[in-house]
């Protein structure tokens, strides 16, 4: 696989998304649930907060390093304060 | 009868989870890998971090190059989909006319997209096309490889001639769809031309026309060949649009991370919108019930 020049950085970054991804699956198929209608006025389950989760901190990330440029970590505690937010309200 | 649970069938799906694998959520993964590392070819990459998504988000030519693409897509969505209505509440309801039509108005939607790019560059050109040509014997000055709002012009009515059609072919459906008791309430309440439209034929068509709307915007958000093959971009920059100016900066310059993360964020705004209107849809599918 060194040809395709993989980095261990890009490599827990798939990680992560693919075991939230099993995590949610196993979630759904032992705990199954009704959608439920929260403040944007759709339905949503937890597999559908999880992409709005997802896309929204994508675009955090890029707003900060827009915006702010440096620390770049400290986006990551706004995705998880925006993660807590919309799996709460949303 | 109580149905006996067997989930042994998903494995059947396999073979395509892996070719979409192989077609797609791999190259995909390159992408984000190839978006944060350098490369000076011979295959040998370095470590870059976040650089690449710094220099696009601080670079002006993206910037513009998203206006112009917004600003394209806004256009042949202000024109198209009234047009399409336009077009579909006054085709034939049925007969030979009808039929006749129809097979029209898909002709269009069958030409492929270097093709009509292709028609469009010759039938706008002053010395051998029709068009360009009937336009300067007329005084008016055309030329839309050198003027910007000329080569506008072109490629706005080249994709409102290929696309117009496919909002015209699902409003019309939309129409048909709509039963005669409707009609005939609105002719008891004497409803006027107007509002058998906006509170009858509108309605009944939102759902089509939210397809239509998010399929012409994903299209024309995307758009490459067609503008590509008439202008290249110019004159200038002036009708690059993101994937024109992304595939300049991936195989024209080969500078492989700006391009990776510039594409990244372009699908990235791709999927929130795509998510938005498909979200709304279903929403107004669920409300009619």
């Amino acid at each position: 696989m060194d040809w395709m020049a993989w980095t261990w950085p890009t490599a827990i970054f798939f990680m992560v998304i693919a075991s939230l991804l099993i995590i949610f699956t196993v979630l759904a198929i032992k705990f199954p649930e009704t959608p439920r209608m929260g403040i944007l006025r759709i339905d949503t389950t937890r597999g559908d907060r999880l992409f709005i989760t997802l896309l929204g901190s994508a675009f955090i990330n890029i707003a900060w390093l827009g915006l702010v440029g440096t620390n770049q970590p400290y986006a990551m505690i706004v995705c998880l304060i925006y993660a807590a937010a919309v799996f709460r309200w949303v | 009868m109580e149905k006996t649970v067997n989930q042994k069938a998903w494995f059947l799906v396999l073979p395509v989870l892996v070719l979409v694998a192989f077609s797609a959520v791999i190259p995909l993964m390159t992408v984000v890998n190839y978006s944060v590392q350098d490369t000076f070819g011979n295959n040998q990459f370095f470590w870059a971090g976040l650089e690449w998504f710094k220099e696009m988000l601080d670079s002006e030519r993206m910037w513009n190059a998203l206006g112009r693409q917004l600003m394209f897509s806004g256009i042949i969505l202000l024109i198209e989909v009234p047009l399409g209505v336009f077009v579909a509440l006054n085709m034939p309801k049925s007969g030979f006319w009808s039929s006749f039509c129809l097979v029209l108005m898909s002709l269009p939607l069958l030409i492929p997209w270097n093709v009509v790019g292709t028609i469009w560059q010759i039938f706008g050109r002053v010395d051998i096309g029709l068009l360009g040509y009937t336009l300067d014997a007329l005084g008016i000055d055309y030329n839309y490889t050198q003027d910007t709002v000329a080569a506008w012009i072109t490629i706005v009515v080249m994709d409102v001639w290929h696309w117009t059609s496919l909002v015209a072919l699902l409003a019309y459906a939309g129409l048909k769809s709509i039963p005669d008791a409707y009609y005939q309430a609105a002719k008891i309440d004497q409803a006027s031309r107007w509002k058998v439209f906006r509170y009858i034929e509108l309605p009944k068509m939102m759902g089509v026309l939210m397809i239509a709307i998010l399929l012409r915007f994903m299209d024309s958000f995307m758009i490459y060949t067609e503008p590509f093959v008439v202008t290249g971009g110019g004159p200038g920059n002036a009708t690059t649009l993101l994937s024109i100016d992304l595939v300049k900066m991936a195989l024209g310059q080969f500078d492989l991370g700006p391009a990776a993360a510039f594409s990244l964020m372009y699908f990235l705004v791709i999927l929130l919108i795509s998510w938005v209107f498909y979200t709304v849809m279903i929403n107004l599918e669920k409300r009619e019930g």
